[in-house]
């Protein structure tokens, strides 16, 4: 039954870019600090005040525009979004609506293999609101006594990319994200911390019988908050929306959130509120119209992508599709495993070492590749130890053990732990000769067929 | 003789440094009228007394040592209570502002304060500027010096009498739809609204953001050419500023009108509501200029019958969403025993804000929401456009255009706040110059044969043209030689 639908996923990001400086004032913007430190009068919506748009997040935006394809816009404006929110101090957000900065882009993800072009809509600047806090027994809006506002955020700089509804599953969901994600790293223009919010995700899924050329009932999933909610939401909310209409029932469009712990999503109650924004072009605000010798400037200087670096890294490594896949799935795991070959190490074999016990290390102990302490070094000293026959497997996979632990340099170890394999016959002869001179009895007992006795002689020369 | 504070500032400036006066003197003089009049004006919501003798002893003690001083230091300043000051009470005439004090100045104040401005105190006004005849103060209206039965104009109503009156030597206020102007008319002082972007901004609490001009109230069109060049030039906290330093705009002020090309918008004096006495004051200056050497001929702009209709969508569109950020979550009045953040919102904003406020909200919202943002704040803007269209085709024939300041002179407080239409009525001929951006002066042209009160008479010039403006409004002032004071100020009286 379940092969008569197919579904359909478009999804909304909002990055944090990362600025120094606030998208409109000159406060500081950084993740983390006490409550309220981060304001002025501007980006606390005192009267009177001015909004001033932030040069370097224009940039950044511009940044992510071309990397994902997309045409700049000559001419784009910033519109006001109206509605009360109290973490919102003007209580309108600037945004941008008609009249986008980037649009008609492309992001080409991978799953098995096969590779599906999603169409960007639009990529848009605009900018964060505070946070609130419900207090009270349940932290529950509905039965919280009070909230408190927290608007250190409000009036970062953020950028908002738009797909089309091109994706067709979870794990093509899946993939745009993790791509997205890996350009902005390279990029640099953003922490793309999913867990602090630099990184946000929102999902628009239906599902439509298969031929069909018309979208079905969309539903959008907010609350996604890591690369594996976005995944388990979808799965979950297709699966639904599939049973309902299985069973004759009419899908809402709606709002919902994804429940982590429960692993399901449910209506989000501020539904009931139907908004009209009553956006209008910002009257403090002149249009945006970068010059194209600047945009030219920025395309020249962007780094390298990580589709390009996955290419060079199969054509110049000749790492294998898989191995390409792991190594090349964010900037950081690729530029371990550059700075490993540069120090001498065989592509493939540190290719199999990271994405083998180095990557299983890291998920035994839930240690991010940043805070490991085995570095490219200790790699490189693995993979160049095995070849050469001076240590063994299982010496290699344990030096690396150790190393994990202590971070101390691989040949150390392996002195220290006598790891080192002796491959000298001519040193190995000696030694057997004083063993067997220094144990005449053993040797006579191993003669006349007691086998056992040879121990005594290995145990010498060990 | 005149008491100091009857002065001009230019007229103080030469006594100040010739020292047959001190600062001190000079503000003591304007406070004395302040405590003489304001108790019968209401022009002030807040006297900054103690401020303004610190500033006088600091300016006196700067002069003593020799230090070069600005032509605007130890100068008593009036602002209007739309602008904030830092550790100052900035109320914009609303009650939802009442314990509003700002941490941070506006950039004109900044500016004038650290040339040795000294600030008298902050002026009443119509709720947010919105208004025309200063009724809608939360805190009561203000009474026109020449009939304290009548109003003084608005929004810029406080500073205005302020000026007229003798309490402050020159003011700033701010003219959305003619808010410095037709009051200035209707006082019978100077009232100068520069180029949109001239003046900044910032720290201007916002009615509507792309019509919201700073301008200035002076004795004198010399007055308003210095206290324009201390304000003006770019100010990075304002990305509507613009670009380039402050001019000297009292140079070249007295250059004549030889040779300039004046048109004058005709069909305005024919609509319906037109005073006689404005309209027989306004044509006896007309020939003046013609009898002064400029060519002056009849001038056109035909949409201008539309801005007043645009304007009102427009204005309280922008006002609808600049208003919002009064909610009671940060700052301003809070409404007691609200249940939940909405409700507490609502009552915050349904007690803090007056009827004309409201009316404007509601019309705003009405006009930018989904299914009438087309027909109402799309079409005002195309409206706009042609607006803009017909002023730079007359620019093309003629360097100023010239109408009167208002229709009529001062009327009487209550005539008009039953009827919102004819009280809008009051700004249509200073609201085009808003909604182009273009800079307008109004200066006293005598008073009206048939009520003996002042009227305005409007300069119009193309956009960033202010040298044009002042020149020829400095020429007709000389020849006019307008001296007539009204009859609250005690020295005219006596």
């Amino acid at each position: 039954m379940a092969d008569e639908f197919e579904t359909v996923i478009g999804l909304e990001c909002h990055v944090e870019l990362a600025t120094a400086t606030k998208m409109f004032c000159g406060c500081a913007n950084e993740f983390g600090a006490p409550p309220n430190t981060n304001v002025c009068p501007v980006c606390l919506g005192h009267p009177g005040t001015l909004p001033v748009p932030n040069q370097r997040a224009i940039e950044y935006a511009i940044q992510i525009g071309l990397a994902l394809g997309c045409k700049i816009a000559p001419h784009s404006l910033f519109h006001r979004k109206n509605y009360f929110y109290p973490d919102m101090p003007k209580n309108f957000q600037i945004s941008q609506y008609d009249q986008p900065l980037c649009v008609n882009g492309h992001l080409d993800v991978q799953v098995d293999g096969q590779t599906t072009r999603v169409g960007i809509t639009r990529v848009h600047l605009e900018e964060d609101t505070g946070k609130t806090t419900h207090a009270g027994a349940t932290g529950r809006i509905a039965e919280a006594d009070y909230a408190l506002e927290d608007y250190n955020r409000a009036g970062v700089p953020l950028v908002e990319v738009v797909s089309e509804p091109d994706m067709r599953s979870a794990e093509e969901a899946r993939a745009y994200l993790t791509e997205l994600r890996a350009i902005l790293e390279a990029l640099g223009v953003s922490d793309v911390r999913m867990e602090e919010g630099s990184l946000r995700c929102d999902a628009n899924v239906s599902v439509r019988p298969v031929g069909s050329a018309d979208l079905g009932t969309k539903v959008e999933i907010k609350n996604l908050n890591s690369i594996r909610s976005l995944y388990r939401a979808v799965r979950f909310e297709e699966e639904r929306q599939r049973t309902a209409l299985e069973s004759g029932e009419r899908l809402v469009q709606e709002t919902r959130h994804w429940d982590e712990n429960r692993g399901i999503t449910s209506p989000l109650r501020s539904k009931e509120f139907a908004f009209d924004y009553r956006y209008f072009p910002e009257p403090d605000l002149s249009p945006l119209e970068p010059d194209p010798e600047w945009i030219e400037q920025l395309r020249a200087a962007l780094p390298e992508l990580p589709a390009e670096r996955r290419r060079r890294l199969a054509q110049e490594h000749g790492l294998e599709p898989r191995q390409v896949a792991q190594v090349g799935a964010s900037r950081e795991w690729a530029d371990f495993f550059e700075r490993t070959v540069a120090l001498g190490s065989d592509p493939k074999a540190a290719a199999n070492w990271i994405i083998g016990d180095l990557a299983g290390l890291l998920n035994e102990h839930h240690v991010a590749l940043a805070h490991s302490k085995v570095g490219p070094q200790h790699l490189a000293d693995v993979v160049r130890l095995f070849a050469s026959g001076h240590i063994s497997s299982a010496g290699a996979k344990s030096a690396l053990a150790v190393a994990f632990e202590s971070g101390d340099p691989i040949e150390k170890i392996v002195e220290d732990r006598g790891l080192r394999q002796v491959s000298d016959t001519s040193a190995l002869d000696a030694v057997i000769e004083d063993a067997i001179a220094e144990n005449p009895g053993p040797v006579e007992q191993f003669r006349k067929g007691k086998e056992a006795a040879i121990n005594a002689l290995v145990g010498h020369v060990m | 003789m005149a008491e100091l504070c009857d002065l001009t500032a230019h007229e103080l400036a030469g006594r100040l440094r010739s020292g047959e006066a001190t600062t001190a003197d000079v503000v003591d003089s304007a406070l004395g009228r302040v405590t003489a009049v304001d108790e019968r004006l209401h022009a002030f919501l807040v006297v900054t007394e103690d401020l303004a003798r610190r500033q006088a002893g600091r300016v006196d003690e700067l002069r003593a040592r020799g230090e070069p001083l600005p032509p605007t230091a130890g100068i008593p300043l009036a602002l209007k209570d739309v602008l904030c000051t830092r550790g100052i009470r900035t109320t914009a005439g609303s009650k939802i502002l009442e314990p509003y004090v700002p941490p941070y100045d506006c950039t004109p104040w900044g500016r004038l304060d650290r040339g040795g401005a000294v600030l008298v105190g902050k002026t009443n006004c119509d709720e947010f500027a919105m208004g025309s005849s200063n009724e809608n103060s939360a805190y009561g209206p203000v009474r026109n010096p020449w009939d304290p039965e009548r109003v003084p104009g608005g929004s810029s109503g406080g500073s205005a009498a302020a000026v007229a009156a003798g309490e402050a030597v020159w003011a700033l206020g701010t003219d959305t739809g003619g808010s410095v102007r037709q009051p200035a008319s209707l006082c019978g002082v100077v009232g100068l609204k520069p180029t949109y972007g001239r003046i900044s901004r910032f720290g201007l609490i916002a009615f509507a953001s792309s019509l919201d001009h700073v301008g200035t109230l002076t004795r004198d069109v010399r007055d308003a050419a210095t206290l324009l060049s201390a304000i003006a030039g770019n100010d990075p906290l304002d990305a509507t500023s613009l670009p380039g330093p402050a001019a000297d705009y009292a140079e070249g002020l007295d250059a004549g009108l030889a040779g300039l090309r004046i048109g004058v918008v005709e069909d305005w004096l024919s609509m319906e509501g037109v005073q006689p006495g404005v309209r027989d004051s306004f044509h006896a200056a007309v020939d003046m200029l013609a009898g002064m050497g400029a060519s002056v001929d009849r001038a056109e702009l035909p949409h201008a019958d539309y801005a007043l209709s645009a304007y009102y969508l427009i204005a309280p569109a922008e006002c609808s969403s600049n208003l919002a950020r009064f909610d009671g979550v940060r700052y301003g009045f809070r409404a007691p025993g609200a249940s939940d953040v909405v409700e507490m919102n609502m009552r915050s904003r349904g007690r803090g804000f007056g009827d004309e406020v409201k009316r404007r909200i509601m019309l705003g919202t009405y006009s930018l929401s989904a299914g009438y943002y087309d027909a109402y704040y799309g079409q005002a803007q195309k409206v706009r456009t042609l607006v803009i269209r017909d002023y730079e085709k007359a620019f093309e024939r003629f360097d100023l255009l010239v109408s009167p300041t208002s229709p009529t002179t001062a009327f009487k407080l209550g005539e008009k706040t039953e009827n919102p239409l004819a009280m809008y009525l009051s700004d249509v001929f200073t609201i085009p110059s808003d909604l182009s951006g273009t800079p307008a002066i109004s200066i006293p042209c005598g008073l009206a044969a048939d009520d003996g009160l002042p009227v305005g008479f409007q300069f119009m010039g193309r956009l960033e043209d202010e040298r044009t403006v002042l020149r020829a409004a400095f020429a007709l002032e000389q020849e006019l030689g307008f001296t007539a004071r009204p009859p609250l100020v005690p020295a005219a009286a006596g």
